[in-house]
């Protein structure tokens, strides 16, 4: 088995105990699994699947997840920008990658031991120099996050850990809203993401990954929350 | 660790911690009479349990002092929607759409949270009295052109928006333990945020046109020192403490710079502190 080699989690030792430093007993168990499981880099099984596991750990798995995808999506978005791209649509996808970048290697730095794998991506049904076809993904991928983390707050045992969440959902909200607007003006909170009560739909473990699994080589399964196979 | 010891040190604050851990006793007696068997290690997690477990799930009380609290923030936006709509040609026609929009989301919040307080058996607050210039009833505060000059409507909609983002994130972890209240304060929550994104890119818009290099963005991007990015140093308080760079106890300063570290992480704030910065200028006292 391939050994990751961290090279940000060098000082993050302590950190790590001070954001698990509720989780107590299970964070290890669950550490201990982590390390026995394959890494990127590995030959991929016929199946290649990873479990987001339970309780707190389970629900920031899923959020590094899903911040996996968004990640991989907008570098790419970035490093083959679409034809037609405006100056503002250029920093606008800039700064969003960044956001998102940061929130993956945030849960990696933070979950440590207990972090799911690196997911592969596949992105092969997204035209990446179609204009269209990029914000349509990437309005996906943003209301999905939006959903996902509303869907999922109640799960959340520390409140600690509801509002480090809630630090990013507004976030991707504002990026939803953001994309929705370059897509069609004013379209930032149509009934297809908000509700007749002004409420931004939310959405189960079990509806979210169903939906992203099919960006994923490696799929996402979350055996403790209703969604055991793929 | 003395694990009476704590609980007697509570009671002298909460009488009721013997009730409210009442169903846990015989786990604090196991604890006790097998206690060469617990791991010392184990203890802080038991006990966090158990006091999780008394106190974790919000009370209906305390459900409805938030939805109040809630209310009264939707209340001062709605009004504030409402009163700018109501003045013809503030709004120039491309930007109507957008406030529309939101103005229809605010009325639909002050609805739907008296409606849940009244289900729940709660009384709705009313209304507070308004100032939207910021002057506590004296008129003439630092948005004095608040109704009459269309970029201070937006600039006062942006903090309105901004700051009930954080109302709401700050309030969240109160309606731990009630899963349909706090779905729907997340989801509120998740609704002004993209109020706040549409505000600052109509801002940014009309200040460098849509597709030139924005300088007024859907994201709070703070300095190491302001969290102000608004330009409008009298909401320096309402962007405090966005400039944090710390979360979960891990400094992300080593990852990114401050602009995208601050801007990929919205801040709290507490009740006390929301109702700080608007009693007394926008909340007439």
């Amino acid at each position: 088995m391939k050994t990751e080699t961290n090279s940000t989690t060098g000082g993050a030792n302590m950190a790590r105990r001070s954001f698990l430093r509720y989780a107590g007993a299970g964070a290890a168990a669950v550490a201990v699994l982590g390390a026995s499981s394959c890494r990127t880099g590995h030959i991929e099984p016929p199946t290649d699947y990873t479990d987001i596991g339970s309780g707190d750990i389970g629900i920031l798995n899923y959020a590094y997840a899903l911040e996996q995808l968004e990640a991989a999506f907008y570098l790419q978005v970035v490093a083959t920008p679409y034809s037609g791209i405006s100056t503002a649509e250029t920093a606008y996808l800039t700064d969003i990658k960044d956001h998102e970048v940061l929130h993956r290697d945030f849960f990696k730095t933070a979950l440590g031991g207990a972090a799911i794998k690196g997911l592969t991506p596949d992105f092969s049904t997204i035209n990446f120099s179609d204009r269209a076809s990029v914000l349509n993904a990437a309005k996906l991928f943003e209301d999905t996050g939006v959903k996902a983390y509303d869907g999922a707050g109640y799960l959340i045992q520390n409140p600690d850990y509801l509002t480090i969440a809630g630090k990013i959902v507004s976030v991707e909200a504002r990026h939803a809203s953001l994309i929705a607007n370059l897509i069609t003006p004013g379209s930032f909170v149509n009934p297809d993401q908000v509700d007749e009560n002004g409420i931004n739909r939310s959405a189960s473990i079990a509806e979210i990954l169903g939906a992203v699994n099919g960006f994923l080589k490696t799929k996402v399964i979350a055996s403790s929350f209703n969604y055991d196979k793929v | 660790m003395n694990l009476f010891e704590i609980v007697n040190e509570i009671e002298k604050v909460d009488p009721e911690i013997h009730e409210r851990l009442n169903p846990r006793r015989a786990a604090i007696k196991n604890i006790t009479s097998f206690g060469s068997k617990v791991a010392l290690a184990a203890m802080p997690f038991a006990l966090g349990t158990m006091f999780k477990k008394a106190y974790g799930a919000a009370s209906t009380a305390d459900v409805i002092g938030v939805l109040n609290y809630a209310l009264t923030l939707e209340y001062l936006e709605a009004g504030f929607y409402n009163a700018g709509s109501a003045k013809p040609g503030l709004f120039p026609g491309s930007d109507v759409l957008y406030i529309n929009k939101i103005t229809a989301d605010e009325n639909h919040h002050v609805t739907f949270l008296k409606n849940v307080i009244g289900s729940l058996g709660g009384t709705a607050v009313a209304a507070p009295a308004v100032d939207y210039t910021g002057g506590n009833n004296k008129g003439g505060g630092p948005f004095a052109t608040v109704f009459t000059n269309y970029d201070t409507f937006l600039a006062v909609a942006q903090v309105f928006e901004d700051t009930g983002v954080r109302a709401y994130k700050g309030a969240a972890p109160i309606l731990l333990g009630n899963q349909v209240v706090l779905t729907a304060a997340l989801g509120i929550h998740a609704v002004e945020a993209r109020h706040a994104a549409a505000i600052r890119k109509l801002r940014n818009d009309r200040a460098n046109g849509a597709t030139a290099k924005p300088t007024i963005l859907p994201y709070i991007v703070s300095t190491a020192s302001l969290g102000n990015d608004t330009g409008v140093a009298v909401a320096n308080g309402n962007y405090a403490g966005e400039e944090n760079v710390t979360q979960g106890g891990v400094n992300l300063s080593s990852l990114a710079s401050a602009a995208v570290v601050t801007a990929a992480f919205d801040e709290p704030l507490t009740k006390d502190q929301v109702l700080a910065l608007l009693v007394g200028s926008f909340i007439v006292n």
